[in-house]
């Protein structure tokens, strides 16, 4: 592989954008692919295009025949990021987790006690209202979004914003009680049935978690069965 | 940062300090394969590795192809699965199968 496409694709996708590296495993030839644009001795036809449109659009990386031979399309896709409401004990150990699972990790807490750089040494922080900050953040459907605070002044705005976008998961720590009185607010203001079951509450997996980490796992472990949830599928039925 | 970010930059690091790289990456899956299809293991002149394409059955192996495409410059394309010649050696012991790229890194 050329490290220069390495590089290129590496730094479209942590800018927003989408790319991919198309190489023959029989020549070695290779192609990056951003866009229209397009750099490399490895010829493409209109069908491996439309195989590595494809690949990008369902983040698959795949290996296609072609005439002259396979074609491995890798696809480099914007990082999964993981935007957490809340600068509270449990965001600690769930930044650095859900960091090792590859997440671009933002908290947000707008008291600046809390969200601090102490706190949280070299984690991405805003000290933002969460509506505000999500405007900004524009979370997406590789998006996960966990509110940690059970303060409604806080986590209400951010549920809010959370429900308006394409995020695929949504999670808010509270207890039952808790969550049923969240969830009647959030009805009030207008958000259907289908709406607030998009909302993991209480967060996590019920796995007895009591110490800060172990709710941080279950977190965690939730966030990956929502975002694999199509490969828990496929072994169900197979 | 994910793991492809951080052994592309472990390459970059080794490429720096005048290394020669070669990056190998599951390519293909069959069955129940330990890591999916985009994995990669870098590995340096010398022998030192990161990342990896199977749950550490065919590592050596692919190490040891790896310092040849280093050496020779050639791409490789690997199979390896239970039905491989080289079961006793390298065989998965899960059953499923995958195709390994091997390639220098220019």
């Amino acid at each position: 592989m050329k490290l220069d496409f390495a590089r290129a694709a590496l730094a479209a996708a942590a800018a927003g954008r989408s790319a991919a590296i198309a190489t023959n495993l029989r020549s070695g030839l290779q192609t990056l692919v951003e866009g229209s644009d397009r750099t490399g001795d490895l010829a493409l036809d209109q069908a491996c295009l439309a195989a590595i449109e494809a690949a990008v659009r369902d983040d698959r990386s795949t290996t296609i025949d072609t005439a002259e031979g396979p074609v491995f399309i890798e696809v480099f896709n914007p990082s999964l990021r993981c935007l957490v409401v809340g600068a509270v004990h449990i965001a600690q150990p769930l930044a650095q987790m859900a960091a090792l699972a590859g997440y671009a990790v933002t908290i947000i807490d707008p008291r600046s006690a809390f969200a601090s750089e102490a706190r949280f040494p070299g984690v991405s922080l805003s000290t933002e209202w969460p509506d505000d900050a999500f405007a900004v953040l524009r979370p997406d459907r590789r998006t996960a979004i966990v509110t940690l605070t059970h303060d409604p002044k806080i986590d209400d705005p951010a549920l809010t914003a959370a429900l308006r976008s394409d995020a695929f998961y949504i999670g808010a720590l509270g207890s039952k009680k808790t969550h049923a009185a969240r969830c009647r607010r959030l009805a009030e203001a207008g958000f259907g049935e289908r709406d607030l079951a998009r909302i993991h509450g209480p967060v996590g997996l019920d796995i007895g978690a009591l110490s800060p980490a172990e709710i941080a796992v279950s977190i965690l472990a939730q966030i990956t069965a929502t975002l694999r949830a199509d490969r828990v599928k496929a072994r169900a039925a197979a | 940062m994910d793991d492809r970010q951080q052994i592309v930059k472990q390459v970059e690091d080794w490429r720096a300090a005048g290394k020669g790289v070669a990056l190998a990456t599951v390519v293909t899956t069959w069955g129940s394969s330990p890591r999916p299809v985009g994995s990669k293991l870098a590995v340096a002149e010398g022998g030192a590795f990161v990342g990896s394409v199977s749950g550490g059955c065919i590592e050596g192996a692919v190490v040891q192809e790896a310092l040849d495409a280093i050496r020779d410059g050639k791409p490789r394309l690997l199979d390896f699965g239970v039905t491989n010649e080289q079961a006793w050696e390298v065989g998965l012991a899960c059953g499923g199968k995958v195709q390994v790229y091997v390639e220098r890194v220019e």
